[in-house]
């Protein structure tokens, strides 16, 4: 692991039980850039996330975070990493029972000793920066998707995280919210000199702020590169998803027994 | 009939299996919750939530049940003491039934329909929307945050109810005996004095009542975290929440009173 990354996957298998999430993935996360990681749903996209904040462990390889291997450490020194972290997640996750304010004020009254008057500042501060000061006061649920994405977002950056993990942070918004959203990402990792994870599927979104990305299909890296290289490339996968198209290596049905004999023709013929 | 047969036993195995997993991750789960009960002694705003959330919450329904169960044990007690001339024992039957057997058991099941769904719910539906994963991210344990206050917060507002419940029903049991029916309010009182015991009446009924709250609400927990993460997947693990702590309640009632009063 080279100094410039901050994180690294190397050689990871990951599975629940018999069935295999992932296997053989290595990937390269250097300091202070935004890393798409694209795929379709259920390729192990959220897995690899998951990994590296520690919520799963992996069957086989490491997962290393600034320099530690993340499955290996104890619960406090977990928990101490994370404090590190921030993570979006892809419906905000905000805590229902609590104001826009008390959600983003929650990790620093829980980590911070520092004086109401303080966090009421910090908090204020955060807020302005995703556009939302004026709903300080309002319940998560009297918010819009995209409202309660930008607090959840807020919420994320509340302790100036080293890393930033997005979880699908684009699924459901309005083309505005979208393109709200994603330049909320690329501006809060320059503000906070942080280093940003995008899993998406959004390819216009992603590959506008991204500086790099993996394609994972069926649990393993297709392909990679910076965006440009990726929307000129001829990899079958990669040019289907790229371009939206119905058919090619993804097919469009699924796999079922022939047409015929689930219509009962095999028969009359 | 071999591939019946087949199937049964492979039906019965899969629900062993099923089974002792299940007790397994239970154990688990009650582990954690132990080990990660310092946060609920050091901040204690947290437990106090819970005990709002769980105890105050249930007051009405506590303070109406409790009263309702004390006037019908007023008359009924009435009743059948009349026929055998000691109707002067009435605040004696209240009493005893209330604080040895009534009170616990009844409140536990209020409790358990109460509080007891609402906890599993409102886990459920934190676990749903990724609001514990939340925490987890955020550096913050959800078992020391929400589980744990909440298991204390149980724990320490069932007895509280059960003594709340019984105080109500000898109300009733008093505004049917002696302001309805005219029983002596002196005879009332010092009977119930004289023949309640603090250790082995009271005392027997508060252990009672603080064993069912662990059991309640260590069910109910367990069952909002493990609860698959859609709306049929809570609904059916509030449902598991209430029929199983009411038989767990029975259950341990039977084998509580079986060690407390008989001698067994």
């Amino acid at each position: 692991m080279s100094a410039d990354d901050l994180i690294e996957l190397r050689d990871v298998e990951f599975g629940y039980g018999s069935r295999g999430v992932l296997s053989g993935i290595n990937m390269r996360i250097p300091r202070g850039k935004v890393v798409g990681i694209m795929g379709l749903s259920g390729s192990g996209k959220t897995t690899i996330l998951r990994l590296i904040g520690g919520q799963l462990k992996p069957t086989r390889g490491t997962v290393s975070v600034a320099g530690q291997k993340i499955h290996e450490l104890s619960h406090d020194e977990l928990y101490r990493l994370r404090r590190r972290m921030g993570m979006l997640f892809q419906f905000g996750a905000l805590f229902t029972d609590y104001s826009v304010f008390d959600n983003v004020a929650f990790p620093l009254r829980e980590h911070t000793r520092l004086p109401a008057s303080m966090i009421r500042d910090l908090v204020l501060m955060k807020l302005n920066a995703v556009g939302l000061r004026g709903a300080a006061q309002l319940m998560p649920a009297e918010l819009s998707g995209g409202m309660a994405r930008r607090v959840a977002l807020a919420r994320a950056g509340a302790l100036d995280p080293m890393v930033m993990m997005y979880d699908e942070p684009f699924t459901g918004l309005d083309p505005i919210s979208t393109g709200v959203i994603a330049n909320l990402i690329r501006r809060l990792n320059e503000a906070l000199g942080a280093t940003s994870i995008l899993v998406t599927h959004d390819v216009q979104e992603s590959f506008g702020i991204a500086d790099y990305i993996y394609f994972v299909s069926a649990g393993v890296i297709v392909a990679e590169g910076p965006p440009h290289a990726l929307r000129d490339s001829t990899e079958p996968f990669v040019h289907q998803f790229v371009h939206g198209e119905t058919d090619g290596p993804v097919p469009f049905h699924y796999p079922a027994q022939p047409y015929e004999r689930d219509l009962d023709l095999e028969g009359s013929r | 009939m071999i591939g019946v047969l087949d199937r049964a036993l492979r039906r019965i195995g899969h629900l062993v299996v099923d089974g002792v997993w299940k007790l397994g991750a239970a154990t688990r789960f009650t582990g954690y919750v132990l080990a990660r009960s310092a946060d609920s002694v050091r901040r204690p705003q947290l437990t106090l939530n819970e005990i709002y959330f769980t105890g105050t919450l249930s007051l009405i329904i506590i303070i109406v049940s409790g009263t309702f169960v004390g006037l019908v044990l007023g008359l009924q007690g009435y009743e059948t003491l009349k026929r055998y001339g000691s109707s002067e024992a009435l605040g004696t039957l209240v009493a005893l039934a209330l604080v040895r057997e009534l009170g616990p058991v009844v409140s536990a099941l209020l409790f358990a329909s109460r509080a007891g769904s609402a906890i599993t719910a409102k886990i459920g539906i934190m676990k749903a929307t990724e609001q514990l994963s939340a925490m987890e991210m955020m550096a913050v344990d959800p078992f020391a945050r929400v589980l744990s206050p909440t298991f204390w917060g149980g724990v320490i507002s069932m007895p509280l109810l059960a003594a709340i419940f019984s105080a109500m029903g000898v109300f009733g049991g008093y505004l049917i005996g002696v302001v309805i029916i005219g029983v002596d309010s002196g005879a009332f009182w010092s009977q119930m004095q004289a023949n309640v015991d603090l250790r082995e009446d009271i005392l027997n009924g508060v252990i009672k009542s603080a064993v069912f709250g662990v059991a309640v609400t260590l069910i109910a927990l367990f069952e909002g975290y493990d609860a698959p993460p859609t709306a049929e997947g809570v609904s059916y693990a509030v449902t598991r929440t209430v029929v199983t702590s009411a038989l767990a309640v029975l259950a341990l009632d039977f084998v509580l009173t079986s060690f407390m009063f008989t001698g067994v």
